[in-house]
């Protein structure tokens, strides 16, 4: 079942193929003595184990790359600023002061917004795949909700300017200032380029990994539990409550943890609709900026030494942060599928 | 209270049951309708997308270079071009040591070392592109002194070396032990039974992973601002900057003139039409075997 989306290999055709090259293999003075190993064999054997653990090496050698490059090239910045850099209002290249808290915030709330709108909407579609709906419509509707996995981050925002933020700025934002404008989160002039489009664009990209995962989780719990929960007389979302989503809460939580890296790391759809402006505002109409677009924006044109070394600090941070929700993400997924590999291409 | 239903006329349902069989229908009900709002902006995204693009993708669009700024006309060929290339040196660098990688795991990795390289690739499977994209910037551009389609070329393949490593040995692990062991009872090298045995019965599971992998970072952007940069003009030589589709369409979707707008969507059509179909070939060509399961 973790295998789904992957082929099981065609045993089949290559038996035939093999024995013509495995006659031609030997050398012709080893054919003799086929139980004691040649020593050119021996040497292949150990050269190739080498090289393919170079490979490997070479998987460890780039995580290490990316901390070190990004430690060394962050060093100027973290000596001039310390942890103040993490706390600071002002981002001004021209005065050389750097604060990275807009972007962390901007990071943090569109993300979490992005989290409010994807989960329920994608364990509802886990749910459904999974306990209701009929076989006939399970493939195709997993296929569906992988192509949205499969739309590139750019076509998103591309499709996020031209239609989502009219529609944002047209219904959406004056519906809810005059229903829930008290709050004081949905004040302000209706430009549709806001934190509340990045998180809904957001939403829209997380909810196929937090679904496909969620999808994968209930799947392994054991059809027992159903039986067991029917067989009490229990109703058919009685069954899901109790026997399904209680047995499958870690794997769940992983799932949307996973989704949350996601979203925090995600780069060039909520450039184009956050409005890229560094200021912390209490409503969701106004412009955000966040750690990801001020990489994307200003990177490529940052002058001087000191501003690139703040910028890949702002790096360094969200790759920390991303690393340690992963971390944790694959983690309570393992729990619940037990060390099956988890087909989350996240 | 003592209200009884109408639901069937055989036997009395007690209003605990009631409230249960309502609270059963309206879940039922919100799981069809978040199936109904997930599965909306995906069409809406479709519908818009082949609706504004295939009016714009035309011949002029295909074979010519951009016009310069504010003139009407011209098209995205050397991005197309472009986004070819980085891919091609993107895979030339992350396959082969994708695949090793895989390989690794798969006939030697059943150990410690293998436990970390595993969970390597599934961290660096999780890391921002964009920061995957300083990283190249830091490597290659910093130490060339220029933006290249090398750098671009660097960042896509350390992201798709993970994929493709954890892919193949998934792939490798469903080979049966004794296709291996027959193998070697014929007297075949280690190395030539995993060359020749192993990893050809797992051919089409290995390259449906490496599909995958170049699938994913085919429209990948943000590691390409800052390597490969983006061009106005041809490119083919590995140490200039080069366009790339994905590119193009971020620049022209924020740039104030329509007919560039009109370009953005047919090079999202494009490169969308790229993407779906290597990801529904694989589909299909593994539909046989697990198609419903999935």
């Amino acid at each position: 079942m973790a295998f789904s989306a992957l082929p099981r290999p065609n045993m089949a055709v290559p038996q035939p193929v093999e024995a013509k090259k495995v006659s031609s293999l030997p050398p012709a003075g080893k054919q003799a003595a086929p139980l004691t190993h040649g020593l050119s064999s021996e040497t292949g054997d150990h050269v190739f184990r080498f090289a393919m653990f170079l490979c490997g090496l070479a998987v460890l050698a780039t995580l290490a790359l990316i901390v070190y490059e990004l430690m060394l090239r962050s060093g100027l910045s973290w000596h001039a600023f310390g942890f103040k850099f993490f706390a600071g209002h002002d981002w001004d290249p021209v005065n050389e002061q750097f604060g990275a808290l807009p972007f962390i915030y901007g990071t943090l709330v569109s993300s979490f917004l992005a989290l409010l709108i994807a989960v329920p909407l994608s364990i509802g579609v886990a749910v459904f795949t999974t306990e209701m709906c009929p076989l006939v419509l399970r493939g195709p509707l997993s296929f569906f909700v992988e192509l949205l996995a499969a739309i590139p981050s750019v076509v998103y925002g591309l499709w996020a300017i031209f239609v989502l933020v009219p529609l944002l700025s047209n219904y959406v934002q004056p519906f809810l200032a005059r229903t829930l404008g008290w709050t004081g989160l949905f004040v302000g002039p209706p430009f549709g380029i806001s934190m509340l489009a990045a998180g809904i664009i957001l939403a829209v990209m997380i909810i196929p990994i937090i679904s496909s995962i969620t999808r994968e989780v209930l799947m392994v719990v054991p059809q027992h539990q159903r039986e067991a929960a029917l067989a009490l007389g229990a109703t058919r979302w009685e069954m899901i409550r109790v026997g399904v989503l209680r047995n499958a809460r870690a794997g769940i939580m992983g799932g949307i943890i996973l989704g949350l890296g996601r979203a925090l790391g995600e780069t060039m759809a909520v450039t184009m609709v956050i409005g890229n402006r560094p200021e912390i505002a209490k409503s969701l109409f106004a412009p955000g900026y966040t750690m990801a677009s001020v990489l994307a924006n200003e990177f490529s044109e940052a002058t001087g030494n000191v501003y690139l070394s703040a910028l890949i600090e702002i790096g360094l941070a969200l790759f920390l942060v991303t690393i340690i929700v992963n971390a944790l993400a694959r983690f309570l997924v393992w729990t619940v599928t037990r060390g099956q590999p988890t087909r989350a291409n996240a | 209270m003592p209200e009884t239903t109408k639901t069937s006329p055989l036997h009395t349902v007690p209003p605990i049951a009631l409230r249960r069989r309502i609270t059963d229908h309206v879940m039922t009900g919100a799981a069809v309708l978040t199936v109904i709002l997930v599965l909306v902006p995906l069409f809406a995204i479709f519908a818009y997308l082949v609706y504004r693009g295939v009016g714009s993708i035309n011949w002029a669009f295909l074979t010519q270079t951009p016009k310069p700024v504010g003139e009407a006309g011209g098209g995205m060929a050397n991005a197309i071009v472009g986004s070819a290339f980085i891919l091609a040196l993107a895979s030339i660098l992350g396959v082969p040591v994708g695949v090793g990688a895989g390989v690794y795991l798969a006939e030697y990795g059943r150990n410690r070392f293998g436990d970390v390289i595993r969970f390597t690739a599934d961290v660096l499977n999780g890391v921002p592109s964009i920061v995957i994209g300083i990283v190249a910037y830091a490597i290659v551009v910093l130490a060339q002194g220029h933006f290249s389609a090398l750098a671009g070329g660097v960042a896509l393949a350390i992201m798709m070396i993970p994929t493709i490593a954890r892919t193949t040995e998934e792939m490798l692990l469903l080979v049966p032990q004794a296709l291996r062991e027959a193998a070697y009872g014929l007297g075949i090298p280690r190395w030539r039974t995993t060359l020749s045995i192993t990893l050809r019965t797992a051919t089409s599971g290995v390259i449906t992973g490496i599909m995958l992998a170049f699938a994913r970072v085919a429209g990948e952007t943000a590691p390409l601002l800052f390597t490969a940069l983006g061009n106005q003009f041809w490119n083919l030589r590995v140490n200039q900057p080069t366009a790339a589709l994905p590119l193009q369409i971020y620049t022209y979707a924020l740039s104030p003139y329509d007919d560039w707008h009109r370009q953005a969507w047919a090079g999202a059509l494009l490169l969308i039409t790229l993407i779906v179909t290597a990801v529904a070939a694989v589909r299909f060509a593994v539909r046989r075997g697990t198609f419903g399961a999935a």
